[in-house]
Formats: structure tokens, sequence, C-alpha cells
């Protein structure tokens, strides 16, 4: 079996054990058991409302689960997460916040910088420095509520990688992104990969590059799927009948699956679907 | 003008003016910023049951209605912390039933009764050295607290679950800011009344947050502007003879109207030479 899942010796970043997770008694999530390995790259898909958002907030201590216990890099995410970088889904509001994007990128600081009102010279470096990664270094005086929508995801995703983070969460990265946008950002989180797990939360399912290790489907249950790999059948489970998932691309060469009344005689082109 | 400025009470309410002015600019930028202008007004206006327990139980005004301020803040805290459900509805609750503890303290004690009014508005011009020494120490309090957290301050009012993710003490800090509001709140309420607290806190602060690029920019010119509308209608107080709290909250909303229009006319002159 080739497997793009070379880490399997690999420490596990996150462990969660049947976590439940419920709002106002809806239940959200429901006895999830996830493990993802240092070093993967995982994508977390799943509809609208199928608890993606929350699955990310509970590891990163935000949520308190009814049930279950999470660990994140080996602790309590209450005590951890500041080894974590986060990148919130894109939110429209506070566009009158008076706030500079480098000083946004600093605040990514926080939990690491000394007392003080002020940053020191050391961190405004490292800041700018994470804006050039993102290609923002030019905007840095910029008002965040004067920037694009993909503007301000790539400064916010600077916020994230400033405090250099052993894990990087990112909710719906590619919205508000164009197509070479995205293109462009999955070759940063690629190369990212190379020194921390990634992970991220997407509902468009067209949208798993080459760069994906592991796939993480998420409607009210969670299912790991080592692997980039993705059936009907899979998709059919987890989404139900009015899935919008037909097609999708793994990098090159790019897939079309079929329909998913015609999914069962589809025979997957590599392993992933046979678990 | 110049022979006013020679009365000590004069003195008094100018000093005790540009203090409540810069209180309420640090203040009352983060109020706005961090979008609590409703829970402000709540510990403002439910402020007004520590001015009857004071007058009931015989007890001294100013150290009562600190402590009850606190009080009603950091229940306020305590029921705003996780932002959920209705929590617009629960400060109304605290808001009413704060000042009608307060009216009927003070309808129930004996003798000499405060004035309602002079709670709303505050009588400036009867502040005693003593207050203005005791004002200028909470300025110095607010200041410093101000200045001390002022990064984690910023990053809670910018984005309180990215700094719950770093490890910021966002709870402990949403604590804080609502005692820092009661405290500003108290120090200018008995001097310059509540409704001038919440002009205080919320138009100036508004005015400047679009055309400046971080909160301590903002805290800095929201101050100097509460200091101008305070001494301006002070000036207006005088010479026409009117109420000076609400003088200087006209003072603002004049400013305020005058200037919205402006940036309105510039900015569809804009619009239209870019058409062009």
């Amino acid at each position: 079996m080739k497997s793009q899942n070379t880490n399997n010796q690999q420490p596990p970043v996150i462990e969660l054990e049947d976590v439940c997770f419920s709002f106002n008694q809806a239940p959200v999530l429901v006895d999830v058991n996830l493990t993802v390995k240092r070093g993967d790259f995982v994508a977390i898909i799943g509809p609208n409302g199928g608890g993606k958002t929350t699955l990310v907030k509970i590891i990163l201590g935000l949520l308190k689960p009814q049930k279950g216990t999470v660990r994140l890099l080996g602790g309590a995410p209450q005590k951890t997460s500041k080894r974590a970088g986060y990148m919130p889904q894109y939110a429209t509001g506070e566009k009158d916040f008076p706030i500079r994007v480098i000083d946004t990128v600093l605040l990514g600081l926080m939990g690491v910088t000394g007392c003080g009102p002020f940053f020191n010279r050391q961190e405004i470096v490292k800041a700018e420095k994470a804006l050039e990664l993102v290609g923002m270094e030019g905007l840095k005086g910029q008002r965040v509520g004067d920037l694009s929508g993909g503007q301000l995801q790539r400064t916010l995703l600077a916020r994230a990688l400033v405090s250099e983070p052993e894990i990087l969460f990112l909710d719906e990265p590619m919205a508000n992104i164009d197509v070479g946008g995205q293109v462009k950002l999955f070759d940063l989180l690629g190369k990212l990969n190379e020194k921390m797990t990634i992970v991220f939360v997407t509902h468009d399912v067209g949208l798993l590059s080459r760069y994906v290790k592991s796939v993480v489907c998420v409607n009210q249950n969670v299912f790991f799927h080592p692997g980039a790999e993705l059936t009907p059948e899979m998709a059919t489970m987890m989404m139900g009948e009015e899935c919008p998932m037909e097609l999708i691309a793994h990098g090159m060469p790019h897939r079309v699956l079929g329909r998913h009344g015609e999914g069962k005689g589809h025979k997957p082109m590599r392993d992933g679907g046979k678990r | 003008m110049i022979e006013a400025l020679h009365f000590p009470f004069i003195q008094n309410a100018i000093l005790a003016g540009v203090l409540a002015a810069v209180a309420c600019g640090i203040i009352g930028s983060l109020v706005v910023v961090n979008r609590s202008v409703f829970m402000a007004g709540g510990i403002a206006h439910a402020a007004y049951g520590g001015v009857g327990i004071a007058f009931f139980f015989a007890l001294p005004p100013l150290p009562c209605i600190i402590a009850f301020s606190l009080f009603i803040a950091m229940i306020m805290a305590a029921l705003t912390v996780k932002r959920r459900g209705r929590m617009d509805t629960i400060i109304g609750v605290l808001w009413a039933v704060g000042m009608a503890t307060g009216i009927i303290l003070i309808d129930l004690t004996p003798g000499y009764n405060v004035d309602l009014m002079s709670f709303l508005f505050g009588s400036i011009l009867a502040v005693s050295s003593s207050d203005v020494h005791i004002m200028a120490g909470l300025v110095v309090v607010i200041v410093s607290v101000v200045t001390c957290f002022y990064k984690e301050l910023l990053s809670v009012s910018y984005d309180r679950e990215f700094s719950q993710v770093r490890g910021v003490p966002v709870v402990p800090l949403h604590f804080l800011v609502l005692a820092l509001v009661a405290i500003a709140v108290v120090m200018t309420i008995r001097l310059v009344g509540l409704i001038l607290v919440m002009a205080l806190f919320t138009i100036a602060p508004y005015l400047v947050e679009r055309y400046v690029s971080s909160l301590v920019r903002m805290m800095i010119w929201a101050s100097l502007l509460n200091i101008f509308f305070v001494l301006f209608g002070l000036w207006l107080s005088w010479r026409f003879d009117l109420t000076s709290g609400a003088t200087i909250i006209l003072t603002a909303a004049v400013f305020f109207v005058v200037f919205e229009l402006l940036s309105w006319v510039v900015r569809s002159t804009k619009i239209g030479s870019v058409r062009r």
C-alpha cells in the first residue's frame, strides 16, 4: 500500500477521546475519537453546520466538551494552545476597529511577549517577516478596516504564523480568495508543513490539494481517513444525498467522481477508499 | 471670562472637567471598541443605587457609590463573560433595578433629600478641591492600569477568541475593563452627572474611531476632544447661565452633527470627482 502518510511513528499532536458536545441540548458532535500525528496535513470537511468549526474550537480549548478528554500537543489545550497557530473564520465585522496590519500580526505574539505596553524591536521584525511570508509586507501600515477580504485573511494568517507554532489551525482559509490565490496559499501551506502540522477546515471539497495527507469528515460524527482519498460512498455517508461533492481534485491529475447514485460501482483510483 | 478664572470654584470646575474628560476619553474608547456601551450605561445608572444606600444608611457617599458600582460591574461581568443568551436584557434589568433601589431608599430617608437632577446632570460648579484631588488620583489609577495592560486590553478587544488561544487571561481582563468603567463612572458622576458620563464615553471615541490607526491614538484624541467639549461647554454655560452638564453634552452633540455632515459632504464630493 502506497500511503502518503509516512508519519505513523510520529507522536500524536491531537488526541480526542469520546468527546461529546451539544449546544443548548442539540448535539453537535457525538462520541468523537480522533488522533492526529505530528507532521500531518489534515483537511476537515463536512457540510455547513456539521460541527467543523466546533471541532477546531474544542481542540483549541475555546469550547469545553460536556464529555470526553481533549489533548493538544500532549497536554490540556488551555495550557498548550499558545504553541498552536489559529486563523479564525473570516468575519465581516470590526471594520471600524482602529488597528494597523502590523499591530494585528503582533497580537499573534501575545502569551510569549513580556509585560509593558509596547512590543520590542525583535518582535516587530518577526511580525514583518510573517507579513513577508504571506506577501503583505507592503501593506503593514494600512488600517485593517481598509483591507480587502483576501488581504485581511492573509493578515490573520501572518498573525497565526508569527509565533512559529508547532501546529497551525485554519478555519475556511480559502474563502474570499480566488483560485490563483488558493493555489499560492496551498503552496505556502505545503512549505510550512515541512515544519508544522497543519489542520484546515473547508466546506468546499473541491479544495483538497496534493499537499493534503489526511481527511477528517465531520457531520456530528467524526471519521479520520489517513490518505487524501475520498470515495463517493464516504461522501454519501457523511453528507447525505444533498451532498455538494461531486468533483474532487487531488492536485494533478484531477479526478472526477461519479454521481452519488452511481457510486456503488465506482472503483477508487487509489487505495484510500478501501478502508 | 478671564476674571472668572480667579474664582476657586471655576478653577476646580475646569480641573474636574479636564480630569473627567481624560478618564472618559480613555475608558470610553475601550467601551466603544468592545461594544459595551450598553453595559457602561447600565453601570452608570445602577450607581444611583449606591447613592440611595449611602443616604439611607448615612454612610460616606463616595466610598459607598464606588463599592456599589464595582459590585454591579462585577455582577455584569460575571453574567456577560460567556457572551451567551439575552445579556442585553439582563443589563437592562440591573440598570432599572439599581436606579429604582436608589430612588426608593432616598424616598425612605428622612430629612434632606438629594436631588435626582444633580445625579443625572451633576453640579460641576460645586466641586471642591478635595474632590479634584480624589479625581486626579483615580485618573492616575486608570492611566497606569491601561498603560500596564495595554497590549492585553487591545488583544481581547480586537479578538477575544484568538487572545484566549494565545493564553491571554480573557476572563480577568473582562472583569478589569468593567471595573475601570465603574471607577470612571463614579469619579465623574457626582461632579458632572451620569448623562454627561455617557456623552463623554461615546461621542468623542465614536468620532475619532474611524480616523485613527491605533487604540492608544483613539484614547488620546478622544480625551483631547472631550477636553474641548468640556471647556467650551463650561464657557457657554457660564456665558449664558445654563446648566453646565447639559451644555457640555449639547456642545458635543452639535460638534458631532456638524462633523458627520462635513465628512459626508467630503465623501460624496470625492465619489463625485472619481465618477467625473
